[in-house]
């Protein structure tokens, strides 16, 4: 047995540091195997969903497509020269090399959910960026749940070779809203010397599905990654908390998260940053909505060396009674010379504001939907249009619950 | 165009106007003047219906319809316009986006920023980290993208440094329809303090707000160069 599978198999029962822990004995690996086949005849996912976790079906201006339903990498292919997308299994067996980045931003051990990721592997998506290759449109990546009570492991691994630009829009989404269902997705990127990497990740989950997505970022020097992350639908339990490590000198970092949490959701959301050369800069700007749900909003900025810059900001809004928003920001300055703040706020929407639009002629809950909208509003780069509709419409459907 | 009848306004146990009555005909812009506190951006509010603002008494006329009840947007529908003094800041709203919501004649709006030196505010957040003059530029853009046929300005000119007054006085100008000399229909109800306002901006009237009542109307230069010469204290006296 394998090193990595020993560890795997120790941390088997190994409950996370954060989130309430997912009973995986709940869940079934069994799923129906689906064939791969070209983009334009993929019938086994409902386009409405994916479309809105920002994935084009038809691969219009997208540099290229991966889709994974259950355990089933049903395509997987670039439309761009120089870039790679694959399935990891075929990229490991590919590329003898790959195992050198298999489990070295994220830990095997870290917890029963990479242990399982390890153990029990389907698969999940390798892209890459050649050197000096700019992606002219955005890669975009499917993870999508379809059968009763699935568990599904992916292990994804992202690479930006030097000098390279790599654009990726993850959806995520379930089959069906009542869908039943644990996803659990390790990612490993890695920006090398003045690469940059801007990954969205969209989730459209269910009500009962559990989420423990496990990423982990290595950094180069002037290298550049930017993760937004847009939550606006139910699920039932999410946590995720990244580690982005700036190892390289002027290496940037920067995560935007757009959380909106009805009743029943329940949101454990963070990113951590180790900065730990000299120009390293991370900035975390989180956005919380709840109307009902609860969301736990973290964030951990760590200065090893002086001359770093960081700055984390959370801000939160209850709408209705009964949500929670809990804000942990947290700074680790190590020597004398770094520069880290944070700012978090958590509130209401100000009568005068809502006044200030009404004497505009704006009714009262158009004024509200505008104010919540421009709260979520957090300029994401490449945002598919469908998306910010996405936003607006999450923002109309609970509009009555706002104030 | 604006009666407003023996107008009574509290708020909590306090009351701020008393008995004011004021008649606004359309196309006329009236200068309201009066010592800090006396109750004239209340009455503003008032007829507005911002804040918490109580009427007990009285009621508000516009376009001889009784607004009184009325929630505000219905009455900025009707066509009131207000320009805040410190409005709030809208995060993640765009000053075009504002403009882009409220506009309603199919005006040009990179046009209109212009005209108010404001193009390369339109992509900024509605008020945020505006200095004074900016608020007020601000603000008259929205009035303008709105096109009131009554509009409320509050101390237009405080704040604003001596290269914008002019761009400001223009646009009130512009909003009042003051190059119209026959059937004019737009009106104006202009609070001001130091009256300087009066050398961009001509008004028809002006009246005095003291002790939370009308205590007088008249010639606005007049009443202005009486409230130079004897403060508002001679007001009081001059109708002894």
């Amino acid at each position: 047995m394998s090193e990595v599978k020993k560890r795997a198999e120790a941390a088997r029962e190994k409950p996370a540091k954060f989130g309430p822990d997912v009973k995986l004995e709940e869940y079934t690996l069994e799923a129906p195997e689906y064939k791969p086949k070209p983009l334009d005849e993929i019938d086994e996912v409902d386009r409405d969903r994916l479309l809105n976790a920002g994935v084009d079906v038809t691969g219009a201006e997208r540099s290229g497509s991966f889709i994974q339903v259950d355990r089933s990498v049903i395509h997987a292919a670039p439309t761009q020269e120089g870039i790679e997308v694959q399935s990891t299994r075929s990229a490991l067996e590919m590329y003898p090399w790959l195992e050198e980045y298999l489990w070295k931003v994220v830990q095997v051990d870290a917890d029963k959910y990479t242990a399982s990721a390890e153990l029990n592997f389907q698969d999940g998506y390798f892209i890459r960026a050649l050197p000096g290759v700019k992606s002219v449109f955005p890669v975009q990546a499917c993870l999508y749940l379809k059968a009763a009570s699935i568990s599904q492991n992916v292990h994804n691994i992202v690479i930006a070779e030097e000098g390279s630009e790599l654009h990726i829009i993850t959806g995520c989404a379930t089959d069906s809203p009542e869908l039943s269902g644990l996803h659990i997705g390790v990612s490993e990127f890695y920006v090398k010397k003045n690469a940059k990497i801007t990954f969205s990740m969209i989730h459209n989950w269910a009500e009962n599905i559990e989420v423990r997505p496990r990423s982990g970022m290595r950094i180069g020097e002037g290298g550049v990654f930017l993760n937004n992350y847009v939550c606006l639908h139910p699920v039932k339990s999410l946590q995720l908390f990244p580690s982005a490590y700036l190892e390289g000198k002027d290496a940037v970092a920067r995560f935007n998260s757009v959380l909106f949490a009805p009743p029943g959701s329940h949101m454990d959301v963070g990113s951590r940053a180790i900065l730990s050369a000299p120009g390293n800069r991370c900035e975390m700007i989180a956005r919380a909505i709840t109307t009902g749900g609860e969301i736990i909003s973290r964030g951990l900025l760590v200065g090893e060396v002086a001359g770093v810059k960081a700055h984390l900001e959370c801000r939160g809004m209850i709408l209705k009674g009964g949500g929670r928003i809990y804000a942990v920001p947290e700074l680790d300055g190590k020597v004398e010379g770094v520069d880290m703040s944070h700012e978090a706020a958590v509130g209401k929407i100000a009568r005068a504001e809502v006044e200030y639009l009404m004497a505009r002629g704006l009714s009262e809950e158009e004024a509200v939907a505008t104010i919540v909208r421009g709260f979520m509003h957090v300029d994401i780069e490449g945002l598919p249009p469908v998306l910010k509709d996405q936003i607006d419409s999450a923002v109309g459907l609970s509009e009555k619950s706002l104030m | 165009m604006l009666e407003v009848e023996n107008l009574s306004v509290m708020i909590g146990d306090k009351m701020l106007l008393k008995d004011v009555s004021l008649h606004i005909e359309e196309g006329e812009t009236r200068m309201l003047f009066g010592e800090n506190g006396s109750g004239k951006t209340s009455l503003l509010m008032a007829i507005m219906g911002l804040g918490d603002y109580k009427v007990t008494s009285g009621r508000i006329m516009f376009k001889d319809e009784d607004i009184t009840n009325l929630p505000t947007n219905e009455r900025a529908q009707r066509g009131i316009g207000i320009m805040f003094q410190r409005p709030p800041t809208i995060t993640g709203l765009k000053v075009r986006e504002m403009l882009e919501i409220i506009e309603k004649n199919g005006e040009d709006i990179e046009e209109l920023a212009r005209s108010l030196n404001f193009d390369e505010f339109l992509n900024r957040d509605l008020n945020a980290g505006f200095s004074g003059g900016e608020i007020k530029r601000a603000e008259l853009l929205q009035l303008m993208a709105q096109d009131p046929d009554l509009v409320l300005l509050d101390e237009p000119e405080s704040g604003v440094d001596l290269v914008n007054i002019d761009l400001i006085g223009n646009a009130i100008r512009k909003l009042l329809q003051k190059d119209v000399h026959k059937n004019r229909h737009k009106s104006g109800l202009i609070i001001t303090h130091s009256g300087y306002i009066l050398d961009y901006v001509e008004a028809d009237k002006g009246c005095v707000l003291v002790n939370e009542t009308i205590w007088c109307t008249g010639n606005p230069h007049e009443i202005l160069q009486g409230i130079r010469d004897r403060g508002y204290e001679g007001c009081l006296s001059c109708q002894k």
